[in-house]
């Protein structure tokens, strides 16, 4: 079963005149993960903000989303707001300047939450610290009182995450959550979604330039340039017999560097 | 916080000593010599070197300059500023109800300017664009190449002699405090809300704000957010604004007749009272020291990264 | 130069400037242009109406107002743009100083520049002409004193900036003198910020000397400026508003041409200044896109 539909969606950039996004079409399956990869400014970050209507406002889509056969592109800004967060979660690359640095990230925390269920500051409490605690993040109450700058890029991360884990999304959208962190907290941070769909069964897509970490959690890709889808599959194909020449010239230089790496490894 | 409050305290003490030295010294480079000047008003028709040295013994100013100086800073701690070389009044008595009158006008309109600059400038940075926003900016740009005294003698003309509706000069009744007060705030506030509106407009851009609403949260409370972080810069500026204000309304007051600082200082200027431009610049100078230490502290407060930074 | 380019696309930048050139000139060669003799008494003529022989009308003294305006731009922006350039020309070499050889030489200046700069300008001014004594002279002094230490803060951010380069640091290695290297390398690149500074305090500058004529501590009657005028103006108010007219509008035309052209200087050299709204206009402009910059001019 499809709980997203993609048809024909095309974005413009309204003062250059520029087509961002053409003509883009794709599906997502209950339950998968979608990886869409490709070189920056191929267009990822931008489809992620159509899904959730969160473009600039020179910025136009056009096409029909169809999210449990609902259209998203004609709701009004009042239904949207009401699916964001409860329904389709974003998870954001940069977790230092997600949060607003002049607040604890407890109080965004408990704006969301209120928002959506309407819940009181002990109930709120309560279940971020169980969702943080499963998300390795220790003394979830201290972490909650703290500035977001006295905080690391893993943290924050895994906090958004820990967010995600308590509203129950149907769709979750990671854009880039690994970009701007150090190997050692990309690893846990990759390791927290893999456990996050476990958990909740939701789907999710999740947007990458690092195949490698695509490997790890996709079940399906998208290969997109220049705003273009070039090539669709899951995952074994893409990796092994990649139709598309720019889907193989990305492939073979993600392999290229493993199997240096290997060769030294086996070296030794 | 309370560190820095402190330290930020301490830090200011040695640069008003520095500025009460520099005024002093200031002062004494006049190539008049004051007794020449206290006797001119007194009116003594013949100056004979005798005199002269007689006058300057009464005033003290036979001593060595660091003693003259110690003696003056430790009278100005005790709001003794000496005696004014054309009335012989004490300076205090003059400078004192004058600078109320003046931080009474200060006052009144930097609380207009503030609510004008952050109205002005919230809505133009949410309408960015529009015929509000344009029109607003351009307006405010023409305004600020006009004269002060310009402005405020064309509103005089007009509200007071035409219309025949406010008082035109003195400080009677509140009534009397609009026109001033306007002339003031057209002229700051014009500069001030685009410091709001582009805080605003850099803010509206950020992360945090398209994370709040990927979440869900309401426009409502994203807008406060906006606000408070925007704002933080507004307050660190309209801070300084006091002391700008307090130091230049001495044109306003000319056109107005407001008996103020800013009369008394030109009076001063033109009949050669060095005590009293001395106190005036000290008064003012030290002022302007305390805001930039409130401005630090209440900066430090809203954002917890400076804190760090003594 | 291509600054100049950019500026001619501009409208408002070109008629701004050509505005400020026909003032000065004007002022120069306000002998030859006016066309009476400003300081002629002529209590016949009070308060006269405009009329072909006197374009302006006469003042409280019979004196042809428009000759007095022509006269007024001498001081009122040319003596202003002096005591300007020599501002800028300390602020310059106090910053180029600071800025290249760093260290010791700059904590010490800059500590100085601090202290000049925590003192209130207007106040400062006020007490250097209570000092010194009024007229316009010991104004333009006291300004002077007042505004060097901004300038030298402002220039020596931008030195920093490109005394850092690596060309900069290539030309020490290569053994080229300092005063060199300062003159061919690092004064053309700072002089573009250097302008936009001075052209935007130009506005202000005369804003705030006209405002000590007005109040009387600067030029002296029976000499013209314009803040003067204005202050003789305000005496008759009541029964002659008209005479406020002026003096006013010149110095607002002067001022703003000052305030467009410093705008436009400054988006010239910094094209991200261009507001979002302007985005919205580009697409007409792009169709008139020239191979050079576009650039839509704002005044934010």
């Amino acid at each position: 079963m499809n709980i997203l539909e993609v048809e024909n969606l095309q974005v413009t950039d309204m003062n250059t005149g520029q087509i961002i996004i053409y003509n883009s079409s794709f599906r997502l399956k209950q339950g998968n993960c979608l990886a869409i990869v490709g070189e920056s400014g191929s267009g990822k970050s931008v489809t992620c903000r159509s899904i959730m209507r969160l473009n600039k406002a020179w910025i136009r889509q056009s096409g029909d989303i169809l999210f449990k056969g609902e259209n998203l592109n004609h709701l009004s800004e009042k239904e949207m707001r009401k699916k964001r967060g409860k329904n389709l979660c974003m998870i954001l690359q940069n977790g230092m300047s997600a949060f607003d640095p002049s607040c604890v990230i407890g109080v965004h925390l408990r704006e969301t939450l209120v928002e959506h269920f309407g819940w009181s500051n002990t109930e709120i409490e309560e279940k971020m610290k169980k969702a943080m605690e499963s998300v390795m993040l220790k003394n979830p109450i201290e972490i909650m009182n703290k500035y977001p700058h006295q905080l690391s890029g893993g943290m924050l991360q895994r906090i958004m995450i820990a967010l995600a884990l308590v509203l129950e999304p149907d769709i979750i959208i990671a854009d880039e959550p690994t970009t701007a962190l150090d190997t050692i907290s990309q690893f846990e941070v990759v390791e927290q979604f893999i456990q996050l769909r476990e958990r909740m069964g939701c789907s999710m897509i999740f947007v990458s330039h690092d195949l490698g970490v695509v490997k790890k959690i996709a079940d399906d890709v998208l290969v997109m340039k220049d705003g273009k889808i070039i090539e669709r599959g899951d995952i074994q194909t893409i990796f092994s017999e990649a139709k598309h020449e720019y889907t193989r010239y990305l492939v073979s230089t993600r392999l290229t560097v493993s199997n240096h790496f290997k060769k030294i490894m086996g070296r030794v | 916080m309370g560190s820095y409050i402190i330290k930020r305290i301490l830090v200011s003490i040695p640069l008003l000593l520095i500025i009460s030295f520099l005024t002093f010294v200031l002062i004494n480079l006049s190539p008049l010599d004051p007794a020449e000047v206290v006797l001119h008003a007194q009116g003594v028709p013949k100056i004979t070197d005798e005199l002269m040295a007689q006058t300057k013994a009464e005033l003290g100013l036979d001593k060595p300059f660091i003693i003259r100086y110690f003696d003056w800073l430790v009278a100005c701690l005790q709001l003794d500023f000496g005696n004014s070389y054309v009335t012989g009044e004490p300076v205090w008595s003059l400078i004192g109800p004058a600078f109320l009158n003046t931080l009474k006008l200060t006052v009144v309109s930097s609380v207009v300017i503030i609510i004008l600059s952050i109205l002005l400038g919230v809505v133009c940075a949410l309408r960015e664009g529009t015929i509000i926003d344009q029109s607003v900016r351009g307006f405010s740009f023409f305004l600020a190449t006009m004269p002060s005294y310009w402005l405020a003698s064309l509103m005089i003309w007009y509200f007071a002699v035409k219309l025949d509706l406010l008082p035109t000069n003195g400080m009677d009744s509140y009534r009397s405090y609009i026109l001033p007060v306007a002339v003031i705030a057209i002229n700051y506030a014009g500069i001030y809300f685009r410091v709001v509106r582009n805080s605003m407009l850099n803010h509206l851009n950020e992360d945090y704000v398209l994370y709040a609403r990927a979440c869900g949260v309401p426009e409502r409370k994203i807008t406060i957010h906006i606000l408070r972080n925007s704002l933080q810069v507004a307050i660190s500026i309209f801070c300084m604004a006091i002391p700008i204000i307090l130091g230049s309304t001495v044109v306003i007051e000319n056109v107005f007749a407001w008996p103020g600082l800013g009369s008394l200082s030109v009076r001063s200027i033109l009949s050669r009272d060095f005590p009293i431009i001395q106190a005036y610049v000290l008064i003012l100078a030290a002022a302007f020291v305390l805001f930039n230490t409130l401005s630090d502290i209440i900066n430090a407060a809203m954002n917890p990264k400076l804190r760090k930074g003594l | 130069m291509k600054i100049l380019r950019s500026l001619s696309k501009d409208r408002l930048a070109a008629v701004s400037f050509i505005v400020i050139v026909v003032t000065i000139v004007a002022g120069i060669f306000a002998p030859y242009i006016a066309p009476h003799d400003p300081n002629e008494v002529n209590m016949k003529l009070r308060f006269a109406a405009p009329s072909w022989e006197y374009l302006l009308g006469n003042d409280h003294l019979g004196r042809c107002m428009l000759s007095r305006l022509i006269y007024g731009i001498r001081p009122s922006v040319l003596w202003v743009l002096g005591a300007l350039l020599i501002s800028v020309l300390i602020g310059a070499i106090v910053g180029f100083i600071a800025g290249y050889f760093r260290g010791k030489v700059d904590f010490f200046m800059m500590r100085i520049c601090d202290i000049m700069l925590s003192f209130p300008g207007y106040v400062m001014t006020l007490a250097v002409v209570g000092i010194l004594g009024v007229g316009l002279k010991n104004v333009l002094i006291a300004f002077i004193l007042m505004k060097w230490a901004w300038f030298a803060r402002v220039i020596r951010t931008s030195v920093m900036q490109y005394a850092e380069l690596d060309y900069v640091k290539f030309s020490k290695v290569a053994g080229m003198s300092d005063i060199k290297i300062i003159w061919k390398h690092i004064v053309p690149v700072t002089l573009s910020d250097i302008a936009v500074v001075s052209s935007g305090s130009m506005g202000s500058m005369i804003l705030q000397i006209s405002g000590f004529s007005f109040l009387g501590l600067g030029i002296q009657a029976p000499n013209a400026e314009w803040g003067m005028m204005l202050n003789e103006a305000r005496q008759v108010m009541f029964s002659r508003p008209e005479l406020m007219l002026a003096p006013g509008l010149a110095t607002i035309i002067v001022v703003s041409s000052f305030n467009f052209l410093s705008d436009a200087l400054q988006v010239a050299l910094d094209p991200k200044l261009i507001s979002s709204t302007n985005r919205l206009q580009e697409k007409e402009v792009a169709t008139k896109k020239r191979g050079g910059k576009i650039y839509e001019y704002t005044r934010s």
